[in-house]
Order: structure tokens, then C-alpha cells, then sequence
């Protein structure tokens, strides 16, 4: 056991066996959204429908770029409430201000990366645990938003950029999903094949070990909270252009949308685990099952019902897994 | 038959032939352990030899593949660790299990409260405890909480809770890593004492010296299998060695080359209030400087400061003659000093991740190409430290968290090979590993202080800082009480620094 020879451990290496368990933990959120899409097709004639599918990849745009940032976020170990608050807030300044769709946007993002800066810092300088210091953001924005606004929402977003809410490329595919898409491919890149995606694990799974091995911990951290804002900012942004309006409590609940999509797509909350490309398949998942719900014309409250059910048994699968592994 | 029945009725404990593997993988292939009423029983073998899986099924946590285990004279069937503990077996893990927050008492009691319709019989249980305490000589207030107590008293507490289950077979699995050389010496009184009354025990440990201080018989595993059984009158420690690895003392230490280069690095009156005081030496190139002293002599907190994980708060370092400020790790790490720091789990590695990733996490920055990593390059690296280093794993991408300690070890020293640091200071780096795998690390050691590198080592094992050392340092209660080449200083020598002895 102590020191198997070198050509031992390069012929093991090649000799990979197919590991049905090993297979189910890596694939199997994949394998429930192929199984809920088949099943979808069965129940609704109209699921399949190129219109209808395109309809779910738009829906879900916007909380699916949220959750990649959150996804971020959950790996540092950490958790980030005021997504909700900042996308909203985000809305109120793109739809809300009177210079021009560009400079409103540009605007709506960089102002979403301060909250995400001011996040971070409570965090890692003040220490605050993350829960709390993005619950006090999340209350704070929004209130913020509510004074700004008088209460009342901001109509007539300024004309410029609503093809990226309202348009589609090649007058099929929602300019929104293309957005998420390559969102979501950066950030799996950057996770997988980046100095700092690298990071962000390690700082999740041992913090004092990577300060340890020279890694700056509370820049990753706070490097992470800014993305993660400032992907829920340019959600924000999309949602303006898309309903033509902004509103400040336009994003309350989405943070537990967000969690909800990244847990189910397996990403621990104990941090140091997880990705991007599973988030997409939670997104996906919520989505479809969304859709599903409204087409069987199921009531809303009996669809809440459902989804929450739905999720505590997605995540108790994945920790029955893992807990066999042991 | 009649004398198979004899033998057979003199022995608490037989296991024998006992297999099990794990998703394919064969942790114990035949192994066996017998012992007898009344004695300590050693357990010995390197790390991934079988010994605390052959445990794990003896406490039911594991169910064996095949084989036979008889508890005084019956055969054991338990399927649950509750019903083993009940039948008179308690195992001690290296790590503890007790509450924090609960009592003594409430921890020895745990999910067993006694109870008057619902209420909990405070008084009972702590006169039942405290009757237990003294019954074991230790004096321990069983109205405090588990984490006021130190190691050795919450040791004698999961002890203690052994004992109220009328427990006759006590395991422990490495019980004096944590100790300081005095309480070790009340642990062996305790042991002792409750072997006269007839308890028996199996004693894992790593520390020959120990076994043969308190064990009266010793089984010996490897890979997986039984070497064999000896009294331990009838074998000296190279005969253990040999045993265990195949392979004898002298060949433990690998020899000195005696080239000291020049200064490398310069510490002067370096002081942080309460850890250490006016700390002053220098290192070389090419030597290993070993340090000495007692658990809480300060030697920990000086590397810490030195590498700036807790700066002191006064004190001059200088590294090849220029004085360098070292605030925070990555100061360090950029005047090219590594740091393998004692708690591998807790600050060495990150478990959560692979091999390969724990490997190259310090030397990511020289792996990037267009701002993204080379992942085909770093496979090579990691490759190239794993082959070098002979650590044992099925592939790059097995998580750290499942490795040996000493497997675990050697990933901490590949990450800082990888950054090719010129001072690498090594904290314990053979705490909790077998004894093959500390022969290898200190012939790694002496390789790296051939190239010309510094090796910092801080250890609490005598003969493992005289035989590994070049020249040794003494620490007693956060100062230097001594220094001394390594040739000619002796164990007694040594202590009699650290224990504050003075000139």
C-alpha cells in the first residue's frame, strides 16, 4: 500500500472503470431534467413545441444569471442575500434615470459592483458573517430603492437597448438565454480553467490553508461578492428593458430562487464544492418544472407546493449520495 | 479438543481472517489479532496497514467481507456500535467524541440520561461519574464542561465513559499524540492500574518507545494482513522495524553530508508578548536546524511569526543578508520561504480538493498562459512531485481528505517543492505517520538541504531530531535555552534544556 511502483499508478490511471455511483453523483441532476423533459413531452402536447421550449430558456434567463454569480459566491463558502434587492435597485436606475440607455446601464452595473464591494468588505474586514451582513444590504437596498422611487415604479425605460430583454437572434433564440449562455460558460471557465476560479475553491474549502499557501483570501472573497452583484445588476438591466420599467421590490425572493436553482444543481453550501454547470442544470430544472405547472394550468399555490417539494428532493438525493459514499 | 477449549477460554478477543475491501480496493486481507485477558495488546503497522479498519469492524462501524470474530469465547454477530459498546467493548478514537457544551457527566451519560419521568437524575449521574473518576485516581470535576478540560483530562473522560459501560476491552487508537510527556506518564498509570483488575487492551501507537513502556504483546499488520504476534520480551525495536517495513534502524536516518553553506536567514530579538521572547538564530544553506521543546515552549508560534501567518510584534529578520519585512504569508512565499505547517487538515491542505489541485495551489501564478491555467502542464507538475515523493493514490484527481496521514504528508511537502522554496520551515512533518513513509521524508529532507536549501524542522520527538538534524535548538517556555550540534547531543542532554534545567 505504502509505495505502489510509478508504472502501478499510471496503469491504474489508464485502467479508469465505468463507476455506475461515481457516474450517478457527477450526472445525476442531468439524468432528473432529461427524465422531468421527457416526462414534460408526455403530459403536454405543447411542451416540445420550439416556441415553448425558447419560451423556458427566456424565462429563466435572468435568475440563471444571478445564480452563476451566486453559485461564486456559495463556493467561497459564503451565501449573498441582496441579489433580490440589487437587481431591483438595478431596474429602478436603468429604467428610472433620464441620461440616456448606455450611460443608464453602465450606471445600473457599477453601482450593483459597489453593493457587491461593500459586501465583501463587511465580510472580510468587518468580519460579519455573510448571512447577515447581505441580509442588512438586502433590507437596506431595497429601502433605498423605495425612497428614491417615492414607492411608485419608474416607467418608460429609455429607448436603446431592448433588444437585449425584448429581442431574439435569428428571430428564434431570446437575445436573453444567448446573454445567460455565455454568462454562464465564462464563469464555468473562469472556475475551471482560472488562477482565481481555482481560488475560489480552495478558499472555500480550507480558508486558513489557502492563506497559508499565499492565496490573498479576503480579495477572492471580495473579488466574488463584486461579480456576483454585478451579474444581478445586469439582470437588473435585461428585466428594465424587458418589462420597460423598473421597480425596487421587483426582486424580493429571487435570492432564495437563485439558492434554491445552485443547491439543487449541487453545489454545497458547506462551500469548497460545486459549479457552474450544475447551477444551469438547477436553473433548468426550476424552469421547466415551472412551465410544466403553469401549462397544466395547476393553481399558484398548489405550484408552490410542488416546487419546494421538488427541490427538498432533488438536494435529499444528492446528500443520500453522498452520504453512501461515506 | 479438550486443550483447543483451554486456549480458546483465555483469550477475550480472537479475530481471525477477517477481509474487507472497499468498492473494490482490499483494506485487510487475512487479518487476525488475538489477545488475552488482562494484557495490553499493541497494534502495530504503517499507515494503511489495516489497523483501524480491522478496529472499525471490531466496533461494527464496518461489516467484514469474511472472517471470524470470537468475544470471549462467543462469536460476535453485533451489527451496530451501540449493541458492541453495551457488550463490553469501548473504543477511543484519536479524536474525541465528546460535547463541548454538555458536562463531564452529561458526556458520559450521553443518550442514556438516567431520568424520573422525563426529568434528568442530575444528582445520580454525577455521583455515578464521580465515583467512576475515582475508581480510575483522576480528579476531574464531572460538573464542567467537556471544553474547559485539556486533552489528556477529555481523554480520561472518554475513558471514564468506557468504563461505565463495564467495558473489559478497551481500544485506543493513538492516545498519547496529543500528550505532553507527563500526562503519557499518567495515562500509563491509569492503563496499568486498570489492567490489574483485570481489563484488557489494544494499544495503537506509532511511538515504538511507548509500546514497549506499557504493551505486554504486539501484532504486527501489513498491507492488510497479519505479519504475526510476539510477546514483547522476545523482540527489540530494529526487530519491530523490521517487521513492520522490512527494514532495519540504521537505515532509519540517512546519513549526514556535513556542508554548511552560507547565512540564509537571520532572526534577531524577535518577540510577540505572551508567545515568545527575544528570539535570535540564524540558518543556513545545506543544514537542517532542528527544534526542540516541550508542547507550549513557543516553537510553533516563532515559525508562524516568521512567516508572517501572526507577525511578531518586534524583531529583525534578515534573509541573504538584507532585512525583509514579512507581514503576512505572501510576503513570505515571495522571499521564497514554504511553511508545512502541524495541523495538515486544518491548515495544510484543502481537503475538499484533489492532489493535483492542492499540489499546484501555490505555483498556479507560473501555470498561466492568456489568463488561463495550463491544465495539461499542471497534470505534469503534480505528476512529476507524486512519482518523486512516492505517494500512493489511484490518480491526480483522488481528493486529499481520503489519503493516509503520511500520504497527506508528502502532498503538503510536494506543494512547497513545487514553489521550490529556499527556507522551508516543517512543522512535525512526521506527526501520525508510519514509519516507512518518515523514512522517506527524511531522506527527502536531507536531499533538499544537499541542493543547498534550509530545512527549519520543529519536532517533539527526541531521537528524531537528534538522528535528523544537523544542529538543534532548545525552547523552553518562548525563549532559546540552548543550542548544540546535533552530533554528540544526547536524549537526556536535550530534556534537561527543555524542561527549563538551564546551565
Amino acid at each position: 500500500m505504502s509505495s505502489p511502483s510509478n508504472e502501478n499508478v499510471l496503469r491504474r490511471r489508464t485502467k479508469a472503470k465505468f463507476d455506475l455511483p461515481q457516474f450517478f453523483e457527477t450526472y445525476g441532476m442531468l439524468i432528473v431534467l432529461v427524465v422531468l423533459i421527457f416526462a414534460c413531452s408526455m403530459i403536454s402536447p405543447v411542451f416540445l413545441r420550439p416556441g415553448n421550449l425558447f419560451n423556458i430558456t427566456r424565462q429563466v434567463a435572468v435568475i440563471g444569471i444571478i445564480s452563476v454569480g451566486m453559485t461564486l459566491v456559495i463556493i467561497t463558502r459564503g451565501i449573498d442575500l441582496s441579489v433580490g434587492s440589487v437587481y431591483a435597485f438595478a431596474t429602478l436606475m436603468m429604467a428610472g434615470m433620464k441620461v440616456g440607455a448606455v450611460p443608464n446601464a453602465l450606471f445600473a452595473v457599477l453601482l450593483s459592483m459597489v453593493w457587491g464591494l461593500i459586501a465583501g468588505l463587511l465580510i472580510t474586514k468587518g468580519k460579519i458573517q455573510p448571512f447577515i451582513a447581505t441580509l442588512g444590504l438586502m433590507t437596506a437596498i431595497v429601502g433605498i430603492g423605495l425612497t428614491i422611487s417615492g414607492g411608485e415604479p419608474f416607467l418608460g425605460t429609455p429607448k436603446g437597448l431592448q433588444f437585449i430583454g425584448q429581442g431574439t437572434l435569428f428571430g428564434l433564440i431570446p437575445f436573453q438565454a444567448v446573454l445567460f449562455a455565455v454568462i454562464a460558460i465564462a464563469g464555468h471557465l473562469m472556475l475551471t480553467c482560472t488562477k482565481f476560479g481555482r481560488y475560489i475553491y480552495a478558499v472555500g474549502g480550507n480558508e486558513e490553508g489557502s492563506r497559508l499557501s499565499g492565496i490573498r483570501v479576503d480579495t477572492v472573497k471580495i473579488v466574488t461578492y463584486v461579480i456576483c452583484a454585478g451579474l444581478a445588476g445586469f439582470a437588473g438591466v435585461i428585466t428594465a428593458n424587458h418589462m420597460n420599467f423598473g421597480e425596487a421590490n421587483i426582486g424580493s425572493g429571487m435570492e432564495l430562487d437563485a439558492i434554491a436553482a445552485v443547491a439543487v444543481g449541487g453545489t454545497s453550501l458547506g462551500g469548497g464544492t460545486g459549479g457552474v454547470a450544475g447551477t444551469v442544470v438547477g436553473v433548468l430544472i426550476i424552469g421547466v418544472l415551472n412551465n410544466l405547472l403553469n401549462l397544466v394550468d395547476m393553481p399558484g399555490y398548489t405550484q408552490k407546493v410542488v416546487k419546494g417539494a421538488i427541490i427538498i428532493a432533488a438536494v435529499l438525493l444528492q446528500s443520500m449520495q453522498a452520504n453512501k459514499k461515506k | 479438543m479438550e486443550g483447543a477449549a483451554d486456549m480458546e477460554s483465555r483469550n477475550i478477543l480472537e479475530m481471525t481472517g477477517i477481509f474487507k475491501s472497499f468498492s473494490g480496493v482490499r483494506a485487510l486481507n487475512g487479518a487476525s489479532i488475538v489477545c488475552s485477558y488482562g494484557e495490553v495488546h499493541a497494534l502495530l503497522g504503517e499507515n494503511g496497514a489495516g489497523k483501524s479498519t480491522l478496529m472499525k469492524i471490531l466496533s461494527a462501524a464496518y461489516q467484514p467481507d469474511r472472517g471470524e470474530i470470537k468475544y470471549k469465547g462467543q462469536t460476535l454477530t453485533h451489527q451496530d456500535p451501540i449493541a458492541i459498546r453495551k457488550a463490553g467493548i469501548g473504543i477511543i478514537y484519536q479524536e474525541f467524541n465528546l460535547v463541548p457544551e454538555l458536562t463531564v457527566a452529561e458526556n458520559i451519560f450521553l443518550g442514556r440520561e438516567l431520568a424520573w419521568g422525563g426529568f434528568i437524575d442530575k444528582k445520580t449521574m454525577n455521583q455515578m461519574a464521580a465515583d467512576i473518576f475515582e475508581k480510575l485516581g483522576v480528579n476531574i470535576d464531572v460538573n464542567i464542561q467537556a471544553k474547559r478540560l485539556s486533552v489528556a483530562e477529555q481523554q480520561m473522560v472518554e475513558i471514564a465513559k468506557a468504563l461505565s459501560f463495564n467495558a473489559d476491552l478497551i481500544v485506543m487508537d493513538e492516545p498519547t499524540a496529543t500528550l505532553t510527556t507527563h500526562e503519557i506518564d499518567f495515562l500509563f498509570k491509569t492503563i496499568r492500574r486498570l489492567k490489574d483488575e483485570g481489563k484488557t487492551f489494544i494499544y495503537i501507537s506509532h511511538r515504538l518507545e511507548e509500546i514497549f513502556a506499557i504493551c505486554d504483546r504486539v501484532t504486527v499488520l501489513k498491507d492488510g494482513a497479519l505479519v504475526g504476534s510476539r510477546n514483547i520480551g522476545e523482540i527489540d525495536k530494529d526487530g519491530l522495524i523490521n517487521m513492520m517495513v522490512g527494514r532495519t534502524l540504521s537505515d532509519y536516518y540517512p546519513p549526514r553530508d556535513g556542508k554548511k553553506g552560507q547565512k540564509v536567514l537571520e532572526v534577531l530579538g524577535l518577540t510577540r508578548k505572551g508567545a515568545f521572547q527575544d528570539i535570535s538564530f540564524d540558518a543556513y544553506s545545506g543544514e537542517i536546524l532542528g527544534f526542540f521543546g516541550l508542547i507550549g515552549a513557543g516553537r510553533t508560534e516563532v515559525v508562524r511569526a516568521i512567516f508572517g501567518a501572526e507577525p511578531a510584534e518586534s524583531g529583525k529578520v534578515s534573509i541573504n543578508g538584507q532585512p525583509v519585512v514579512i507581514n503576512n504569508p505572501v510576503d513570505a512565499i515571495g522571499h521564497e520561504i514554504g511553511f508545512a505547517t502541524e495541523d495538515r487538515k486544518q491548515q495544510g491542505l484543502v481537503l475538499s480538493l484533489s492532489v493535483k489541485k492542492n499540489i499546484s495551489l501555490p505555483i498556479l501564478g507560473n501555470l498561466i498562459k492568456f489568463g488561463f491555467l495550463q491544465l495539461k502542464k499542471e497534470i505534469q507538475v503534480a505528476n512529476s512531485f507524486v512519482q518523486r515523493l512516492h505517494i500512493a493514490i489511484r490518480n491526480l484527481d483522488v481528493n486529499v481528505g481520503y489519503l493516509s496521514g503520511g500520504n497527506q504528508q508528502k502532498v503538503v511537502l510536494a506543494k512547497w517543492l513545487a514553489r521550490d522554496c529556499n527556507i522551508l520551515i516543517l512543522d512535525e512533518p512526521t506527526r501520525g505517520i508510519d514509519v516507512g513513509a518518515k523514512a522517506e521524508i527524511y531522506l527527502l529532507m536531507r536531499d533538499l538541504a544537499k541542493q543547498g536549501k534550509t530545512i527549519i524542522m520543529i519536532s517533539s520527538e527526541l531521537l528524531e531530531v537528534i538522528g535528523v538534524s544537523d544542529r538543534i535548538i532548545v525552547m523552553n517556555q518562548g525563549a532559546i535555552v540552548a543550542e548544540m550540534p546535533a552530533i554528540g547531543a544526547t536524549e537526556e542532554n536535550i530534556m534537561h534544556y527543555a524542561i527549563g534545567g538551564g546551565e
